[in-house]
């Protein structure tokens, strides 16, 4: 299955078939669910009750649903209206926004509490229109989201990364913006569960406040040693070779004695039930 | 959207930088809704310092909007004052209509309660 950012802009793939499609499957919701949850563990925010929070690429309000079940206000940007409309539908709390997030926020400096962005940042490193250069929008993003946060505050992206290098892009020019944090990842070793989250922290809360970036799950197994059970390796023993073979049998011996005595061969014994009987081991 | 998130918004359009006038959006031939929401004090004192009194009291008097000229020195034990912030700012949705920047003159319309912040090839 090819990635969904190669096969059109996000605001012509999130049709309304598309985006009726993407709602309504419970799996896909149970994901966005799961790392949502996890994106706002990873925010670490205080227990002072609610806070006002960034969701970029709301899209249908996944997301979103589960900052209101937490009781924060919150506020969601995306580009495709199909999924916007869907989550007007579905009365979310949170103030949408239809907008572009490569043409940069427009918010006063220190707005927001924390940003989460569930599966959105690889769709920013497409050039989908021809003026659209990847990096300038990249940088333009990352600037004006670290204006927008409050000092200390955390921006977790979750996102599927296409390889090394569109990390290390990303990262670099989150860095260049005056970001600092890392990627963390979930069960690195699954290729199925594995998830990665882009922790950005934007500054200190307060001056020598360094901020620890957070483990990822499932990576306290040891990843050094093969994996070895201890059982004893059976030989497999094929079908034919078990079983004695055709020269033994007692058909086979009484063929043989009939051939001899046909030929003339004197001193043939003489068959009886003691044939070709299967002897005891002291013979 | 609620006023709340409107008072943090600034025109992001390129060279578009006047604080004076950038900030805040004005708003024209608006739709509002009040729609009941739970309060939270803890939320609303610790927003105090974020929202910017004269923007948010020049908004409100454009929409009718009755809140008081300055914030009150004891604000977290000002029922009243609590109250009237709250519906402002976290009961009042804006559902149609549309915001003008002063500096630049781009007008971002809003339908369905959703603001459409797109920008013109020209303005990114």
């Amino acid at each position: 299955m090819s990635r969904p950012e190669h096969i059109a802009p996000p605001e012509l793939f999130y049709n309304d078939t598309e985006a009726k499609k993407y709602t309504s499957n419970s799996r896909i919701a149970a994901i966005q669910a799961e790392m949502t949850l996890r994106a706002v563990e990873l925010l670490s925010l205080g227990d002072d009750g609610p806070y006002y929070l960034l969701d970029i690429g709301c899209g249908s309000g996944l997301s979103g649903e589960i900052l209101d079940e937490d009781g924060h206000i919150w506020a969601g940007m995306d580009i495709a209206p199909s999924m916007l409309d869907i989550a007007a539908d579905k009365d979310v709390e949170g103030d949408l926004f239809l907008q572009d997030i490569g043409q940069g926020m427009g918010f006063r400096p220190g707005t927001f509490d924390g940003a989460i962005s569930i599966s959105v940042l690889q769709w920013l490193c497409n050039a989908d229109k021809k003026e659209n250069k990847p990096r300038y929008r990249l940088q333009r993003f990352f600037s004006t989201l670290f204006m927008s946060l409050q000092r200390g505050a955390r921006a977790i992206f979750q996102f599927y990364p296409e390889n090394d290098l569109q990390i290390e892009m990303i990262m670099g020019i989150a860095m260049k913006c005056g970001f600092t944090g890392g990627l963390v990842a979930d069960y690195p070793n699954s290729k199925k569960a594995r998830k990665f989250y882009l922790c950005l922290f934007a500054g200190q809360a307060a001056p020598g406040q360094k901020q620890d970036l957070p483990k990822g799950l499932g990576s306290e197994e040891a990843d050094n040693g093969i994996a070895y059970t201890d059982a004893r390796i059976q030989t497999q023993r094929r079908g034919k070779t078990s079983r004695k073979s055709v020269k033994d049998t007692a058909s086979w011996i009484l063929h043989k004695k009939e051939l001899s005595r046909k030929r003339g061969k004197e001193g043939v014994p003489l068959d009886s039930k003691y044939t070709g009987r299967k002897r005891k081991p002291k013979f | 959207m609620r006023l709340i998130t409107h008072n943090m918004l600034k025109c992001h359009v390129k060279n578009c930088t006047d604080p004076d006038k950038q900030f805040p959006l004005r708003f024209k031939d608006v739709q509002l809704e009040q729609i009941d929401a739970e309060r939270n004090d803890e939320f609303l004192v610790r927003m105090l310092p974020r929202i910017d009194w004269p923007a948010l009291s020049k908004t409100t008097k454009e929409l009718d909007i009755i809140l008081p000229e300055t914030v009150p020195g004891n604000p977290e034990n000002d029922e009243e004052f609590l109250q009237a912030l709250h519906t402002a700012i976290l009961e009042t949705h804006i559902k149609q209509g549309s915001m003008l920047c002063d500096g630049c003159g781009h007008e971002y319309k809003i339908t369905n309660g959703i603001p459409n912040m797109l920008l013109a090839e020209h303005e990114i």
